[in-house]
């Protein structure tokens, strides 16, 4: 869900309120929006792919994340790289190669053999939490 | 075209689309080509809203080659267990072809280039052909109507819809539209499970059909689970195919898969509560080439700090219920007739049955049936339109909708469609009761839906933003009872539809598609004659 909203980065173009397509956020009162219904939030990513300057961050997580978590701090997932990392991979923005042109997927047939049944894992399990 | 009063818009046009996607875009840009004025209302934004704009998708594209196209007939005919139609398969590889070539020529998609300089046209990435269908329907002249969801159809009295009416929800006033004629692309229902970009898709279509006279066909179609990182969104079940499932300890899930074996999954979630899954089957080159195929399916992992080649990861299923399932309205005509004059449909809001029968398996029929289905709607809703002439908005039309607009008795506190979505959701999504089906285990849903359908007959209503929400829950209630309804009627196992109470097809008879509809009697009865490959029941016309 959408976590993160950098008044810092924020140019109050109002792209984010329009794409969103559950209405997701309001204009706030200084320009910058506000995440107004996070519960209608579908994490599909789409107001990162149509913010011009890469300050929304919406964790994967399809629940509001507990206070603390460092997925909803600006200064932990700006440092990781995350912050428009979504609009880089699909090529949107001046200058980028669209990642459209780049498109081909592998060959869903060609998988390679299942690991003998058994095996034990190659570390723990690593996942969201509920 | 526009004349605004202070508190309703009101517009009129030759053809409505409600509905963004592709096959509402597509359907907006032919309607506006074969000279019809186009008002095209989004429940979000066009461009950014439905199950293809967030994803990538593959497209049923084939070169018209003979033997090719045979192939591709054929590939699937037994999967859908022999529902599809011939006829229609070959004009919507047909239609595919062309469209695809207008989103090189016209929309200047930028599609990959082999190594001989031929574009490989056999896939789209959402958020850009969206964009570029977006652009294309307003240089056509179309007028988009973003955050605009159509609440309610208006029809003449004798039957003929003639319009709608929605709510303008980022300024808060209603909208009405006179139309010539309505395509309803609004796509499919998957009961906000937070499936990629389908909380959008609550079925809002089917109870505006049903509400006019139109049917439903293939709504047993409807029990899609996708798989995904648990607690995610991102269901991109295809790659699972480089997957190798374990239980909690780290041992090999024996049968779990993601094209067969996904039931598997379900019944493993169910005992065990958890269902480790890893891509451990995928080379270099394979794990290179599926970043650039498909960008957003690393997202939760990268997020995460997950290596999923390397590391286990838990997943979950997400219901798709006719998203990806085949079910939808019923049409009645090579042009996307409902059978109710005046309406149209077209893309996952229609019944894809007569592509795949009774299972899909993946986005690709998906993706070229809402283009072609698109492409016939706008241009039949047109057609429709001129054929009224001028005194087509002169018509007088009332609305009729109902559940959650005109409550019967005395109606709720401002909330009551969170109830009704929660009693819905408890039916449809578990994996016991959809996923594997059993006649003991649906016959009590459908009890429960059909009272919880009473009770928001009843009693649900909303003003404003509360009215979106209402239809929206009412439009799900309804999804949920023809769904099961038809499940319970087709006693048999067939395409994605899987009775535990009746494994195995034993009577011939049972290859028809089953016509469903109803509001507050739901009903199922199979088609007049058998669908076989031989047989086109509709004249297909070019």
């Amino acid at each position: 869900m959408i976590e993160i909203v950098s008044a810092e980065r924020c140019v109050a173009c109002d792209k984010c309120v329009l794409a969103c397509p559950t209405n997701v956020f309001d204009r706030g009162p200084g320009g910058v929006p506000v995440v107004a219904r996070q519960e209608d939030c579908q994490t599909c990513y789409m107001c990162e792919a149509y913010c011009p300057v890469d300050a929304l961050f919406v964790a994967p997580h399809t629940h509001p994340l507990p206070a603390g978590s460092p997925l909803r701090e600006e200064p932990e997932v700006a440092g990781a790289g995350l912050l428009g990392s979504y609009r880089e991979r699909i090529g949107w923005g001046r200058g980028r190669v669209p990642g459209a042109r780049l498109a081909v997927g592998p060959d869903l047939d060609r998988a390679g053999p299942a690991p003998a049944a058994g095996r034990a894992p190659a570390g723990p399990a690593r996942g969201a939490r509920d | 075209m526009k004349e605004t009063t202070r508190e309703e818009l009101r517009l009129t046009a030759d053809v409505l689309v409600a509905g963004g996607g592709p096959a509402g875009a597509w359907a907006a840009v032919k309607a506006a080509e074969a000279g019809a004025s186009v008002v095209l209302a989004d429940k979000g934004y066009c461009g950014s809203s439905g199950a293809t704009a967030a994803a990538g998708t593959g497209v049923w594209y084939v070169p018209p080659r003979e033997d090719l196209r045979e192939e591709a007939m054929a590939a699937r005919e037994g999967l859908g267990g022999h529902l599809a139609d011939r006829g229609w398969m070959a004009r919507v590889l047909d239609q595919t072809w062309e469209n695809m070539h207008e989103v090189a020529a016209i929309s200047r998609y930028p599609f990959p280039v082999d190594a001989s300089g031929e574009q490989v046209r056999r896939g789209l990435q959402g958020p850009e052909y969206m964009r570029r269908m977006r652009v294309r329907a307003k240089r056509a002249g179309v007028l988009v109507l973003d955050h605009s969801p159509v609440l309610e159809l208006l029809v003449t009295g004798d039957g003929t819809v003639a319009g709608a009416a929605g709510h303008r929800r980022q300024e808060g006033r209603p909208f009405r539209v006179r139309a010539g004629a309505v395509v309803l692309a609004t796509g499919g229902c998957a009961f906000l499970s937070r499936a990629l970009g389908c909380d959008v898709d609550t079925g809002d279509g089917y109870l505006m059909a049903a509400e006019a006279g139109a049917a439903m066909s293939g709504m047993e179609f409807s029990n899609a689970y996708a798989i995904a990182p648990a607690f995610t969104s991102v269901t991109k079940t295809a790659y699972y195919s480089f997957a190798t499932f374990y239980h909690a300890d780290g041992t090999v899930l024996e049968g779990a898969g993601s094209r067969r074996g996904r039931s598997v999954i379900g019944r493993t979630l169910l005992a065990e509560g958890t269902v480790l899954c890893r891509l451990d089957r995928a080379g270099e080159e394979q794990r290179r080439a599926m970043r650039l195929g498909q960008p957003n399916f690393f997202l939760p992992f990268d997020r995460l700090g997950i290596d999923p080649f390397t590391e286990m990861f838990p997943v979950t299923l997400l219901a798709e219920g006719t998203v990806r399932g085949t079910g939808g309205i019923r049409l009645t005509g090579a042009d996307c007739a409902t059978g109710v004059p005046g309406l149209y449909a077209a893309g996952d809001a229609a019944t894809r049955e007569l592509i795949c029968g009774g299972f899909t398996g993946g986005g690709s029929h998906n993706a070229a049936w809402a283009m072609s289905s698109g492409t016939w709607a706008g241009r039949g809703a047109a057609a429709f339109a001129r054929s009224l002439g001028a005194a087509a908005h002169a018509r007088p039309a009332r609305p009729v909708g109902g559940a959650g607009l005109r409550p019967t008795g005395r109606t709720w506190a401002p909330g009551g469609h969170r109830e009704v979505v929660a009693a819905v959701q408890a039916e449809v999504l578990p994996y016991d009761k959809n996923q594997l089906r059993d006649g003991a285990v649906l016959a009590p849903a459908l009890d429960s839906l059909h009272g919880t359908w009473r009770r928001l007959r009843e009693a649900l209503s909303g003003a404003g933003g509360e009215a979106v929400r209402a239809r929206e829950a009412a439009a799900m209630a309804a999804t949920a009872r023809w769904m099961y309804t038809a499940a319970l009627a087709r006693q048999e196992t067939r395409g994605m539809h899987k009775r535990l109470d009746h494994p195995r097809q034993v009577d011939p008879a049972w290859r028809r598609r089953l016509v469903t509809g109803g509001l507050d009697e739901t009903w199922s009865v199979p088609e007049p004659g058998p669908a076989t490959s031989a047989r086109t029941p509709l004249e297909v016309t070019a």
